[in-house]
């Protein structure tokens, strides 16, 4: 890296701060007022949606470059975790099931 | 271990109940007059104001074995950056300072690529608020769970706001028996774990085989779970299968990383106009 370190301390600096207000400002002004109906409705569907948003492309598409592939290993693996998570509710029996199954596709295929 | 964290996610449960100074809808005069904003950090090495039903050792107990699935699932990611930050000419000591400024997993790998081209402070500032630009929706869905807390509790909070550490807490906090003080606990055990594995990256990621023990599985497993929880009937249903099709679509039309933000958006709005309809027809 050519930077100096003064330099690499302030662009963490801005990297930080640019981070941080996004984490900062709707907690800090929603948790203040009583915030309306349909706004906790609308709320309440959010974390389904992110968590979806953020599983599909890593299931369904290859990254680099970006294109659907439907036979990735992350998706095979995927069905039985899936069906592990709703029969037991266990999150770590989960993610070491996954972790384990993923582990075994990487020996057999 | 198991059993700390197998609990059911779909108890209903109305918000604030996790933290019974907050059942009662604070008025803005008791707001100010809260204690909160001073010493977050002493009153909470010593346990003070804070729901009283749980021992200190139960509430880290408890915060540990909801935050573990999240270390493990840094460790290979913190590891990989921190072989890239190696490569790219940051020292351990630079991408530690990284990780404990920044802690935004995607944000620091794009921060390293383009250092690592030459890019400029103003060019990567940007592309770290863009890709960071979707903690805002996580911010507002977790302040339902925080109403009348304190400023100070609030500004160290939002520190540890990661798609990870919402995950977890939301699930938590839905559940009923969760309160800040554990997903503090949450926030800053995911935190240390990033740090760590960062530098440890740094200092000797190229002994470490890549991909050992599926590792690199254990968030994708932790979301699915997680995914499942959050499943609560037709609309959450709905507004999932909607998010991943359209998180899937801008993913590959649109270059860059607004798929999560305009796929959450869209499908959550999307499940919400839907159940507003239906709820209109019933009357």
């Amino acid at each position: 890296m050519s930077m100096a370190f003064a330099d690499y301390l302030f662009l963490l600096a801005a990297m930080g701060a640019v981070t941080y207000l996004p984490r900062w400002l709707p907690v800090f002004l929603l948790s203040r007022r009583p915030l309306p109906s349909w706004l906790i409705d609308w709320l309440d569907l959010i974390p389904v949606a992110v968590l979806a948003a953020l599983l599909a492309p890593a299931l369904l598409a290859d990254s680099a470059p970006r294109a659907l592939n439907l036979g990735k290993p992350e998706l095979l693996v995927a069905v039985p975790t899936l069906l592990f998570a709703l029969k037991t509710r266990s999150l770590g029996g989960t993610v070491l099931l996954g972790m384990f199954l993923y582990w075994l596709t990487g020996i057999v295929l | 271990m198991a059993d700390a964290i197998n609990y059911k996610g779909n108890s209903p449960c109305r918000p604030y109940c996790g933290d019974p100074a907050l059942t009662a809808t604070p008025s803005w005069g008791t707001l100010r007059k809260r204690p909160d904003s001073r010493g977050v950090v002493s009153r909470f090495l010593k346990g003070q104001g804070m729901d009283n039903s749980l021992t200190t050792s139960a509430r880290w107990r408890q915060g540990l074995g909801a935050a573990w699935p999240i270390c493990l699932g840094y460790l290979p990611l913190g590891i990989a950056l921190g072989v890239l930050a190696r490569q790219a000419g940051i020292d351990p000591l630079g991408i530690g300072l990284m990780s404990l400024l920044v802690f935004a997993g995607s944000a620091q790998f794009i921060a390293v690529a383009m250092l690592a081209a030459g890019a400029s402070v103003g060019a990567i500032v940007l592309a770290t608020l863009v890709v960071n630009i979707r903690h805002l929706l996580m911010s507002s869905a977790l302040a339902v769970y925080l109403r009348g807390v304190g400023p100070g509790f609030l500004a160290l909070f939002a520190y540890g706001i990661t798609d990870e550490s919402f995950a977890v807490n939301m699930t938590r906090f839905r559940s009923g028996d969760w309160d800040r003080w554990r997903a503090l606990i949450v926030n800053q055990a995911a935190n240390a774990a990033w740090v760590l594995s960062t530098v440890a990256g740094a200092f000797l990621g190229e002994l470490i085989p890549a991909g050992a023990f599926g590792i690199d599985y254990a968030l994708i497993g932790m979301f699915l779970c997680l995914l499942v929880f959050q499943l609560r009937g037709a609309f959450h249903l709905f507004t999932a299968l909607v998010a991943g099709a359209l998180s899937v679509a801008c993913y590959l039309a649109v270059p860059g990383d607004s798929y999560v933000v305009v796929a959450a958006v869209a499908a959550a709005s999307a499940g919400f106009l839907l159940q507003r309809h239906k709820r209109r027809g019933r009357r």
